[in-house]
């Protein structure tokens, strides 16, 4: 048995105090200040006891970010003066995508290295719009499940970026006639790359690179952005080039094992201009995520092309449409277009924009994606908060403008990896299935809400009279 | 019908206050120093909000959550306009936005802590029939009932049974006094005195508990007849002995919250005795295996009910399952396997740690699985001969119902019990010392914040409350059974369903924004 992919994730606390939700007020007008029995000595989880800090150095108090809610303070004080509030600056965290409790997880899982695991059921919405609008299946009895996330069985998250032949051709003396072009496995489906909408530079680079290659993953990287401290990682980058500077770029393609070409009428006529500089460089083809992504697709899938990369917009939605549809239906219009035109099985999908969660990346795979990008969640895991300051040329409030400790950073980002590659065997475990390559258009072992109220409530209920999630 | 009909000797109601100081209410009423301790709002007050004792000329903190609120304005004992002094302010409570979650918003919580309290529904105007899910149960109604069918029958008369054998194989003919018992919880995940109340409480109530995968410990002796024994993939504390205590033994195949896993019992709450009881290292965390690796198909699942069978001759066989696509298959598979008890756990639910991503992303909510698996037990004309229990994200007594109208014998209930304990839903029950508020801790010091009188009794004053509640719907149905309820969907109303002047006679589904 080959060795098991581990990721290997180490505790990597944050440089600032976290945007917290909650604060505790006090009204101390009517506490005596030394009361035997004060709630703050009692704290089950101690977070008082650099309370008086804060005050002499105006820095933020520390329980701003660690009050776990029991309420026990506010029910317990002997004068009654506890209450508790929601923290002004969690309310304005990211947006309504990139909504403050997806920060908050994603900033737990950076630094910890753990899955995010709680107790006393599920509390969101029923269903809500995106990816939460389908459940994951599972295997009861007769199909069995398979234990991943302890390690006790193995279960098998490859991708390829490489393209395939479907069938081997022999000689008569049995020697391969067919020619097999080179072969690129990834352990995770998952790349990397920075979304040019934020912030670019090469402190957050360097880190990423590196945690890309000790994740065996690739990140995507403009050619503008390259610079010497990244040529240790040259082998992790995919440039992203175009038809008109691929040709300035003949070192970069040379040190690299995937390039990425702008999509252009025509852009096919270059692949053999590249394969010159480097032959066993795999290709793979960038296409905005709009109306003619699929039937681009399909042109493109018969040109020798090894993977096609779609960029949907931050929140995962379609471009250049008046009502975008979502990621999961664009990822099944592409899937399903291939499909159709028998060539699914030759060539890869990567899909970019909106993938903030663990299920996100299993979810897409299941719609019929290889693999998925993750963008804005790198930037999150270095401590971003999605402010947007940056946009207008305002300072960092995390100083990710600044250098920073590249241990640390890479660290963080193999944390969040770590996490999510657990999350992804235990939807996989559950399913009962082994390999990330099985699950991908496996919509048959999925649910989705539309079809569950159809099929469920509609003998009992009749007709539907509202659209969409009602 | 001759035994229905007889009245019914109801568990008492006793008033058990919270353990907390201060208790959190709707709204808060702040005394200022203007106050002369005239004892006036004592006097007038008839919900118990002033105290005064004799002796003690001192004012009191208001108990602020037995204040109705606003609404009290029309009244002439309206105390904050009565006040000599104007010394009383009436106000929303701010910290109600901090509490709560979509499933049990705010209002639902302090709304189970009012009926664990008194036993009764609560007096203060508070939402607890609906979430603010935005779905399932949240859409879903009773119909307007017709008031010439309202039947007018006290509660003592109403019955609210659940029978468990249907099987009529000899085995005992069990019959629970309430249409729901309590779900799985282990010795370790809990406080041990939380868990002996909830086996006291169903006694009490005539009603089941069940030990979950962490054994069975001593003090669950005595209470042996109203306790199932979990048989679970770690089969902790599984012997003969220990089946054979048992009325009914559980296999849990799967649990709602974390399907594709088997229980997570962090090293912290490993205590000596706790891993006495598991026969496992102290500290050392505690994964189950996931599945059963003795059962890779429903013949091997026969093989376990025939087993338990024949340990235990009058046991009855339950068997817990999740709600995948084919839900409807694995009940088929269980019954013909010899089970009497199929049991399905929704997604939502749950109340042990389990991965987030897991509660919110994997198998099926229970309302939909609900009639899916009723129809398909009638259509293989089996369903008379099954009891079918739901589980997982049922909430509330208009839950149960629903779930019951649905297509549910009846169903099994754990969020809602650990709410009577006060419960504040904060999540935390995996890790360190384990939970605050002394319900699931095993330590030594937190362990002790709860009694079993106390548990017991907030236990049964719960279900009390909400017996009247499903009282109240039979009667305006016409029922003086439960289980003419049972797969009465069509008096049930989706809200999606209705087109907009229909959707109008009904309460619209709460919206209130949340963060979360």
């Amino acid at each position: 048995m080959p060795k098991k992919y581990h990721i290997p994730t180490k505790t990597a606390p944050p440089r600032f105090h976290p945007v917290g939700k909650y604060t505790t007020v006090e009204f101390r007008e009517n506490c005596a200040g030394s009361c035997r029995m004060c709630v703050k000595k009692n704290c089950v989880y101690n977070i008082f006891t650099e309370n008086m800090l804060h005050a002499s150095t105006m820095a933020e108090p520390e329980y701003l970010y660690t009050c776990m809610s029991c309420f026990r303070c506010i029910q317990e004080c002997t004068r009654g003066i506890f209450s508790r509030a929601i923290n002004p600056d969690y309310r304005t965290l990211g947006d309504d995508y990139w909504c403050s409790d997806i920060l908050h997880r994603l900033w737990y899982q950076a630094h910890t290295g753990k899955v995010p695991v709680s107790g006393a059921g599920y509390r969101g919405p029923f269903v809500a719009p995106g990816f939460d609008s389908m459940w994951t299946d599972m295997s009861e009895i007769v199909r069995p499940t398979r234990d991943g996330i302890h390690g006790r069985e193995y279960i098998n998250t490859c991708f390829e970026l490489s393209r395939r032949v479907t069938r081997l051709e022999f000689n008569p003396d049995m020697s391969l006639a067919s020619a097999v072009p080179p072969i690129l496995e990834l352990p995770l489906p998952l790349l990397f790359r920075l979304s040019p909408d934020l912030m670019i530079n090469e402190h957050l680079l360097v880190p990423m690179a590196r945690a890309a290659q000790v994740l065996g993953t690739l990140m995507f990287v403009r050619p503008q952005d390259v610079t010497p401290a990244l040529s240790p990682y040259a082998h992790s980058l995919i440039p992203c080039l175009t038809e008109a500077d691929f040709k300035e770029h003949g070192a970069m393609i040379g040190n690299s094992r995937v390039v990425e070409l702008a999509d252009a009428p025509g852009i096919e006529k270059v692949f053999n201009a590249i394969r010159n500089i480097q032959p066993e460089i795999l290709l793979m083809v960038g296409i905005p995520l709009d109306s003619r992504a699929a039937s681009r697709a399909a042109d493109l899938s018969l040109t020798g092309v090894d993977s096609l990369h779609f960029y949907a917009d931050e929140h995962g939605n379609e471009l250049n449409a008046a009502s975008p549809r979502f990621l999961k239906e664009m990822v099944r219009e592409v899937h399903l277009k291939l499909v159709e035109n028998s060539i699914r099985q030759k060539i890869n999908l990567v899909f970019s924009g909106g993938i903030a969660m663990a299920e996100h990346m299993a979810k897409a795979i299941i719609c019929g994606a290889d693999a998925v990008t993750a963008d804005h969640a790198l930037l999150i895991a270095l401590e971003c908060r999605l402010c947007g300051r940056c946009r207008d040329g305002l300072s960092c409030p995390v100083k990710l403008d600044e250098p920073l400790d590249m241990q640390w950073g890479s660290a963080r980002i193999v944390n969040l990896i770590g996490a999510w590659q657990n999350q992804l065997l235990e939807l996989m475990g559950a399913m009962g299935i082994r390999e990330a390559r099985r699950l991908r258009g496996e919509v048959g072992r999925s649910m989705w809400f539309e079809d569950l109220e159809r099929e469920h409530f509609g003998p009992l209920f009749g007709e539907r009279k509202v659209s969409g999630l009602g | 019908m001759n035994q229905i009909s007889k009245q019914q000797q109801l568990p008492e109601i006793k008033e058990v206050p919270s353990r907390f100081r201060n208790t959190i209410g709707k709204f808060t009423i702040k005394r200022s120093a203007a106050c002369i301790s005239c004892g006036l709002c004592a006097e007038l007050c008839p919900y118990g909000v002033h105290l005064r004792y004799e002796n003690y000329s001192k004012p009191m903190r208001p108990v602020e959550h037995k204040c109705i609120g606003f609404e009290c304005r029309q009244n002439e004992y309206y105390c904050i306009d009565r006040c000599p002094q104007k010394a009383l302010t009436l106000r929303l409570n701010p910290v109600l936005e901090t509490l709560g979650d979509f499933r049990w918003p705010a209002e639902m919580l302090l709304a189970h802590w009012e009926m664990a309290e008194t036993g009764h529904l609560p007096v203060v105007d508070l939402e607890y029939n609906l979430g603010n899910s935005g779905g399932g149960f949240d859409k879903i109604r009773f119909k307007l009932p017709d008031s010439e069918k309202y039947l007018d029958v006290s509660d003592e008369a109403m019955d609210l049974s659940l029978d468990l054998n249907k099987r009529r194989d000899g085995r005992p003919e069990r019959r629970l006094s309430l249409p729901c018992y309590s779900g799985g919880m282990s010795y370790g995940s809990m406080a041990l005195t939380a868990l002996t109340g909830r086996a006291r409480a169903a006694q009490k109530l005539n009603t089941l508990t069940c030990t979950g995968e962490g054994g069975y410990p001593e003090e669950f002796i005595p209470y042996a007849d109203y306790v199932i024994t979990q048989v679970a993939t770690g089969l902790f504390g599984v012997r003969e002995q220990t089946i054979q205590y048992a009325p009914v033994i559980e296999f849990k195949y799967a649990q709602g919250a974390k399907p594709g896993l088997g229980g997570h019992l962090l090293g912290d709450k490993v205590t000596p005795e706790v891993a006495a009881m598991r026969e496992t290292v102290v500290g050392s965390s505690l994964f189950s295996p996931f599945p059963f690796h003795s059962v890779y198909s429903v013949e091997d699942h026969k093989k376990h009910v025939d087993w338990v069978k024949a340990v235990n001759p009058r046991g009855l066989v339950s068997v817990k399952v999740s709600t995948p696509t084919d839900v409807d298959m694995v009940a088929v598979g269980s019954y013909y396997a010899g089970a009497h008890i199929i049991h399905i756990d929704g997604s939502y639910g749950g109340t042990g740690a389990a991965p987030d991503i897991a509660k919110k992303n994997i198998a099926m909510p229970i309302e939909y699985a609900i009639p899916k698996v009723h129809q398909f037990l009638k259509e293989e004309g089996i369903r008379e001969e099954v009891c079918f229990i739901a589980s997982g994200g049922i909430r509330n007594a208009m839950d149960v119902a629903k779930a019951i109208a649905l297509g549910a014998d009846g169903v099994v209930i754990g969020t809602a019990e650990l709410v009577a304990l006060e419960c504040v839903r904060c999540g935390n029950c995996e890790s360190g010392r384990g939970c605050a508020r002394g319900i699931a801790t095993t330590d030594h010091e937190l362990g002790r914040m709860i009694s079993e009188s106390y548990a017991e009794q907030r236990i049964v004053n719960m279900y009390m409350a909400w017996r009247k509640q499903w009282c109240e719907i039979l009667r305006q149905f016409g029922m003086q059974s439960i289980r003419e309820l049972v797969g009465r969907s069509d008096l049930l109303v989706h809200l999606d369903y209705l087109d907009e002047t229909q959707r109008a006679q009904y309460q619209p589904v709460p919206r209130h924004r949340m963060i979360i």
